[in-house]
């Protein structure tokens, strides 16, 4: 499909991002577009961003942002390694942020997998870094089609221990590039490593979008590895034996994770001033649900959309305010239900929430997930709409 | 009558600067510390230390860092060689070293090792061999010697069922990104005087930008071998120099080279090279 041609031919309009089904005005001046893969605009994003050193490792659905890194970052007198595993590349980065360097690394769900012991120590060394999972599905090898399987493990903790780690979840290619540079200011603001939560078909999908890459300043470090020359050595560690000292570490952290939860959940809604019915999606999943709520619209049921844009935070508090006056709630995904449970803890029971969801790489269509509202509709209110 | 007053002390030694005053938590008769006053003297020999940035691991010397003044960054298990080449990528000025036990380079880090060695990464591995688990507390490890008894080698170490010890240095240097890799002791005065030099020479292949350099040290664990330091000592003189020899494998830059040359190149042309379809011969029919 192209959109450019399309454009051409209907002066006045510009197509909005398919399955939306609406259309914006032009304004004055005809911003270019372009049509850009997914993986390479997110690469694209990181290196205006001024990432300095990307590591990865080839794996469906997302070896293209590795080689449009491998391409791109030695023109720009950047790092780039192919690493010999998914635990090598993370660890790289591992050194590389403790160094001072702004990190990327990008895996898909069986490479995240690998990465979670060092996700561990970096979130326990407080070191930054961007990690872009783009999902497919699973478990295990699973399939190389999208997929939101891999929600818990983004949002409860990969590796082990007590920590968080910050989660963004684009929703198309265009909020994907918006969202590299906001991963950067985050990971760097509070010290902390940040997943970018994409999955195989916004990696893989071609979409119009402006190329406005955005270069994100430097958050000054006092505390990276350059060189022990006229000042006290600096260790990066998470090892702290004495229970004492690591509760005292834990502390810190703690407190971190209370500051982002107070000021970066992000989250977006449509037409949910008058909801009966809320739907919760997030990602591609999102996009099959905006379609599913014009469709309900036009059948006279009320519907609406909550999207969260982070994860973790998931914004407990906006849902459970814009869904206090709907009769039902269905979390729609791509997996048999994991965003689900924090849907319900943030409901608290006053609402019913339901759950509708594909696995394998499937994806609904928008008329299946209105017949999951109908569903829900009609067992929550003994009636059919 | 009083005596003439004695000439004045003469310094001719002292605790290099960058060994910190904290007491190590090192068995007595443990080669660590003999390997960390080393690496301090000749870091300061060369004068790097403030652009040095030390690679830690895990093992007994995880907490090197707070034996030697340097900055210094943890690494999981085994992925110190993981590590150390994201720090050298980014710093390629600075001088980076791993510091790792035979647990962490020899079983669980045997695929970063080995890569980075591939790669040639620019960076220094201090590869501190004793044969065994110290930490936790005296198992076995890949170079743990047939017949050794350990904690999980009771009867001791079988090799039909357990293997062979793993020569990591030998087989590294075939690698043609490896410039300098050597094996030393610790097992008497003059072992550990030929160490340093080895010590030495790998940092220098490191400033001079011309690959990887590994040195292996033949350490000792006394707690874990069930021995005194002395008969620690001696073991290593004695028994473990016969399953690794020291010496010097590689050092390229001395015309000391590998068993495998490096291979001659041939690759396929980039695709703007390739002869485009007009190009190509046509055949009839």
């Amino acid at each position: 499909m192209s959109v450019m041609t399309s454009s051409a031919t209907r002066p006045g309009s510009i197509a909005s991002p398919p399955g939306t089904g609406g259309e914006a005005t032009l304004p004055e001046a005809i911003p270019t577009r372009i049509l850009m893969k997914g993986n390479e605009a997110i690469a694209e994003a990181a290196i205006a961003a001024g990432c300095d050193a990307y590591f990865g490792y080839p794996i469906t659905p997302q070896a293209e942002l590795l080689e449009w890194m491998a391409r791109r970052m030695p023109d720009e007198g950047r790092v780039f390694v192919q690493a010999e595993s998914e635990i090598a590349a993370i660890n790289m980065a591992l050194g590389a942020a403790a160094a001072g360097a702004r990190v990327l690394v990008s895996s898909s769900s069986p490479g995240i997998s690998l990465m979670a012991e060092a996700m561990s120590y970096m979130a326990g060394s407080r070191l930054p870094v961007v990690l872009v999972n783009v999902m497919r599905g699973g478990p295990g090898l699973g399939s190389i089609g999208a997929a939101q399987g891999d929600y818990f493990q983004a949002t409860k903790g990969h590796g082990h221990g007590d920590y968080r780690v910050p989660v963004l979840a684009p929703s198309s290619i265009a909020e994907a590039i918006d969202l590299v540079g906001e991963a950067f200011l985050i990971a760097e603001r509070y010290r902390t490593p940040v997943m970018l939560l994409a999955d195989g078909i916004i990696g893989q999908a071609m979409e119009p979008v402006v190329p406005t890459f955005r270069s994100i300043p430097r958050t000054p470090a006092d505390w990276t590895l350059d060189g022990a020359d006229g000042r006290a050595p600096r260790v990066v560690r998470s090892l702290h034996l004495k229970p004492e000292d690591l509760e005292l570490a834990n502390d810190v952290l703690q407190a971190t994770y209370r500051e982002i939860e107070a000021a970066e959940v992000r989250w977006a809604g449509e037409e949910l001033a008058d909801a009966e019915i809320v739907l919760v999606a997030y990602g591609t999943a999102a996009r099959v649900a905006r379609t599913a709520v014009e469709r309900a619209r036009e059948a006279g049921l009320r519907a609406g959309l909550f999207r969260p844009i982070t994860l973790w935070p998931f914004p407990s508090a906006a849902l459970a305010e814009r869904t206090r006056d709907a009769r039902a709630v269905l979390s729609v995904e791509l997996s048999a239900g994991q965003m689900v449970e924090d849907v319900r803890l943030a409901i608290e029971g006053r609402v019913p929430v339901f759950h509708h969801g594909r696995t394998g790489g499937m994806v609904p269509s928008p008329d299946e997930v209105v017949a999951a509202m109908r569903h829900a509709w009609a067992t929550t209110s003994g009636g059919t709409r | 009558m009083s005596t003439p007053l004695a000439a004045p002390p003469r310094l001719i030694y002292q605790k290099p600067a960058l060994l910190t005053s904290q007491p190590t938590h090192y068995c007595p008769g443990c080669g660590h510390g003999i390997i960390h006053r080393l690496l301090a003297e000749v870091l300061e020999d060369l004068g790097v230390a403030g652009r040095t940035i030390l690679v830690g691991s895990v093992g007994c010397s995880v907490f090197a860092y707070d034996y030697l003044a340097l900055d210094a960054v943890e690494s999981p298990h085994g992925r110190a060689a993981a590590v150390a080449t994201g720090v050298k990528r980014v710093r390629p000025d600075h001088v980076v070293f791993t510091y790792q036990g035979d647990g962490d380079l020899a079983a669980i880090g045997t695929a970063e090792i080995v890569h980075a060695a591939a790669r040639g990464e620019r960076i220094t591995v201090i590869f501190v061999n004793n044969g065994i688990y110290g930490m936790t507390g005296g198992q076995m490890a890949p170079t743990t010697l047939v017949g050794q008894a350990t904690t999980s080698s009771p009867r001791g170490r079988d090799a039909v069922t357990t293997g062979y010890p793993l020569p990591v240095t030998e087989m590294l240097s075939l690698l043609p990104g490896v410039a300098y890799a050597a094996r030393g002791s610790v097992a008497d005065p003059g072992a550990v005087g030929r160490t340093k030099a080895l010590i030495r020479r790998a940092f220098d292949v490191q400033i001079e930008g011309t690959g990887f350099a590994i040195v292996e040290i033949l350490s000792t664990c006394p707690v874990g071998w069930g021995m005194t330091p002395v008969e620690a000592m001696e073991r290593l003189a004695n028994e473990v120099v016969r399953t690794y020899p020291p010496g010097v494998f590689v050092d390229r830059g001395r015309g000391v080279t590998p068993a495998m040359p490096a291979p001659a190149v041939a690759a396929r042309p980039a695709a703007a090279e390739r002869a485009t379809p007009a190009e190509r011969p046509v055949t009839e029919g």
